[in-house]
Order: C-alpha cells, then sequence, then structure tokens
C-alpha cells in the first residue's frame, strides 16, 4: 500500500514524523481525507480529531486547531497544541472544562468571553477523544 | 592592624556570598540549556509558516485586498514591544536593553507607544515619563506559546484599529553564551520572506487564499512574540550566568587576599606574645 510521509509540528516540537497511508483531518469545510499523491493542499484546521492509519494500525489525536500543508514530497500539520488520544490528562481536562465555565458564569466581557470560549471548546474536545478511546 | 577576629568574620560572611552565587550560576546554566533547546523546537513551526505566508502573499495580492497585518501605511504613530527581565542580577543586559530603545524612541521624532514585558524594562520607561500602553510581567521561565498571547492581541488590535502604525519588537538576542545583542526589528507590517518561484507551488487552498492567510497572519506574529521571549530568557540566564561566575571568581579572590592578611596578623600576635615571654624569663633570670 503507497505511503506518504506525515508530520505533526507543534510550536514546542516535532510531535510526529513517520510515513503513513491515510490522514483524516477536521478541515473547516468538514472532514478531510488524505492519501498519498495528493493534489498540493492549504487549509485551515478546526479543533478536533486527526486519525492515521498505517498498515492496519489506527492512531487518534486531539488537535485544537491548525494548519494543514499538503506538498507533493509530505504532509505537514503545523497544530497550536496536538495531543494522543491515549496520552491526555483526563483529569486535567476537566479542570480545564470547570474553569471556563466557571469564567463563563462570571460574564467579564468582551476577550475573557471568547478566551473562556475557545477554552471550554478545546477540554471539551479532548474529553471527547480522550473518552472515545479509553 | 585589623584584628584577626574581624577578619574571620569577613572571610566567612564573603565565603557564604560566594556559595550562593556560585548556586545561582549552576541553576542559570540549567535554564539557559532548557530554554535554548526550547528555542530551537520552534524553529521547524516557524520555517513552515514563514514559507506558506510568503506563498501567499504573492497570490493574494493579486486579488487587490491586502490584509491589514500586510499593509503598509505612512507612519504617524510608532508601537515598541520592550522585553526586558522580572529578575535583576544578569550583568548589564537591562542597563543594554533601555538604553538602545530609549536612542530608538528619541531617533523617532513622532509619538512612540511602548509594550513592556519583564519588570525592569517597565520600571525604567515609567520612570522616563515614556507612554506605556500595555505591561507585562511574571512571565515564566519556560513558557508556552499561550502565555504570550496576550502580549500579541494588545497589538495586533492596535494595528488593526489604527493606533500605530508601525510596530517594532526589542529583545535581547541570544548570539552565545558570552555575548547577548540588544535587538529592535520590524514585527508589523509583516514583511514576508521571498523564497525563489521554484520553491513555490500551487496550491488549492480551502476555503480561499484570503481566508487562510487572515488566519496565519496573527499565528506568525504571535510566533514572533513567543519567539522573542524565549531568546530573551535564553539571554537572561546565561547573562546571569557569567555575571555570577564573575561574582564568585571575585569572592574566591577575596577570601585569599583577606586569609593572607589573617595568617599575618595571627603571626605577627604569635611574634608579640613570644618577645614578651622571652623577655619575661630573661628578666627573672637576671
Amino acid at each position: 500500500m503507497a505511503t506518504f510521509k506525515l508530520e505533526i509540528v507543534t510550536v514546542e516540537k516535532l510531535s510526529f514524523s513517520d510515513n503513513v497511508n491515510v490522514l483524516v483531518a477536521p478541515g473547516v469545510n468538514g472532514q478531510l481525507g488524505i492519501l498519498p499523491n495528493h493534489a498540493p493542499l492549504m487549509t485551515i484546521l478546526e479543533p478536533g480529531e486527526l486519525i492515521i492509519k498505517k498498515g492496519s494500525e489506527e492512531t487518534y489525536w486531539a488537535i485544537t486547531g491548525g494548519f494543514l500543508e499538503v506538498r507533493p514530497d509530505k504532509v505537514i500539520v503545523l497544530a497550536d497544541a496536538c495531543e494522543l488520544a491515549t496520552e491526555i490528562d483526563i483529569s486535567r481536562a476537566e479542570e480545564a472544562k470547570r474553569r471556563a465555565e466557571e469564567r463563563l458564569k462570571q460574564k467579564s466581557s468582551g476577550i475573557d468571553v471568547t478566551r473562556a470560549e475557545t477554552a471550554l471548546r478545546r477540554s471539551l474536545i479532548r474529553l471527547k477523544i480522550a473518552e472515545r478511546h479509553r | 592592624m585589623i584584628s584577626p577576629r574581624v577578619l574571620r568574620r569577613r572571610i566567612k560572611s564573603i565565603q557564604s556570598t560566594a556559595k550562593i552565587t556560585k548556586a545561582m550560576e549552576m541553576i542559570a546554566t540549567a535554564k539557559m540549556r532548557r530554554t535554548q533547546e526550547q528555542a530551537l523546537a520552534g524553529r521547524p513551526y516557524s520555517e513552515k509558516i514563514n514559507q506558506v505566508i510568503s506563498d501567499l502573499s504573492a497570490a493574494s495580492s493579486v486579488n487587490g485586498i491586502i490584509h491589514p497585518l500586510l499593509e503598509k501605511r505612512a507612519v504617524k504613530k510608532v508601537a515598541v514591544i520592550h522585553i526586558t527581565t522580572d529578575r535583576g542580577l544578569c550583568g548589564g543586559l537591562n542597563a543594554n536593553m533601555n538604553r538602545m530603545t530609549s536612542t530608538f524612541i528619541l531617533k523617532q521624532g513622532i509619538p512612540v507607544t511602548l509594550i513592556t514585558v519583564g519588570r525592569n524594562g517597565r520600571d525604567f520607561m515609567t520612570r522616563c515619563e515614556c507612554n506605556v500602553r500595555a505591561e507585562f510581567t511574571g512571565i515564566s521561565d519556560k513558557p508556552v506559546l499561550f502565555d504570550t498571547l496576550p502580549i500579541s492581541q494588545v497589538i495586533i488590535d492596535d494595528y488593526t484599529a489604527g493606533v500605530y502604525d508601525v510596530v517594532y519588537i526589542a529583545y535581547p538576542r541570544f548570539v552565545s553564551t558570552m555575548i547577548q545583542r540588544p535587538t529592535i526589528q520590524p514585527l508589523i507590517p509583516v514583511k514576508p520572506t521571498i523564497f525563489s518561484p521554484s520553491q513555490t507551488l500551487e496550491y488549492i487552498y480551502e476555503p480561499d487564499a484570503y481566508y487562510v492567510l487572515g488566519q496565519l497572519l496573527p499565528r506568525f506574529v504571535q510566533m514572533e512574540v513567543y519567539h522573542a521571549i524565549l531568546e530573551s530568557i535564553a539571554s537572561e540566564q546565561s547573562a546571569r550566568m557569567i555575571a555570577m561566575r564573575n561574582a564568585t571568581d571575585n569572592a574566591n579572590d577575596f577570601v585569599k587576599n583577606l586569609t593572607v592578611t589573617l595568617n599575618k596578623a595571627r603571626q605577627e600576635m604569635i611574634t608579640t606574645e613570644l618577645l614578651d615571654i622571652t623577655a619575661g624569663a630573661e628578666a627573672q633570670v637576671k
């Protein structure tokens, strides 16, 4: 089966680099499936789940948004933050969710609300993906 | 002649100072190494984003619409992000930063707004009665991107609203452990590095190039700010390491000199005592 090189890069580190068969990513216009020899593409990723298939093995990642670039030589995911589903710290995500909800209840104005909302969305996605693949 | 008791006390106090500076030196060394690694780890990300922006800005200027963060305006107001450290004891690092930025401000001749990061720069700039728009302190030694987002948010919002027409970022660039160079460079409007045409590709943009660029540019600014802060931390730690090493060496020299003085004083005392005893003994014989 044909493979392509996939790299997941975050600000902190290069989190993943391997040859894979299929990548499914949450694009702004819906789920995107990338197979080998895809045309060059550049898109924004929504918070959601990345699915990587290599042979018969599937791995799941929680991603909090970022960019996806498909190049002829490789595919690059520039992630804001990215975690392997099995490595998600559930208690930490729950804590973050609780904090965000509290902040939303206080209803301070402007930027704080948007920040709390994105934080809430991030923690919800983490929790959802962690639960599903426990 | 200083009495040996005073000398001994002095030596002890300097020795304990040397212990503290030695410990600070070792802490700074460890922290510096970690920050350097962190700064290097972010490099692939910023290289990628830079390349994509240069591809995109070429593509999107064709459409006739220029993104606000790329737009060059007549410069009437300037903003500077002034990055210094929270803590002192790091040699001339902060003094050099403050000197460079204030020289820069004086040269402008037009209103300059400041955004300060770090306690030292804030105190200096408030003392000079500069126009400080926002101040950030208490950034940890190992910041994540998220910690620095409020800083970039302020400047992106203000720039888009037209509060200032150009934004510079001033930070101590980490050249090597011995050298930290105060650097000031333009941040917004974003000036993409131009790559040779052979490197650029015909991309499909989803949903469209302008939207993607609009998402990427703020991220680019955030990355630059984050990176400058990392450099500043690496500089701080290495400057502190050198300063503390010098302090330890000085203290050890002091101890050595004082020990010599102490020994001399002690010998002199013994000599005088011996003289007294022999003089007394001779007097008894007679």
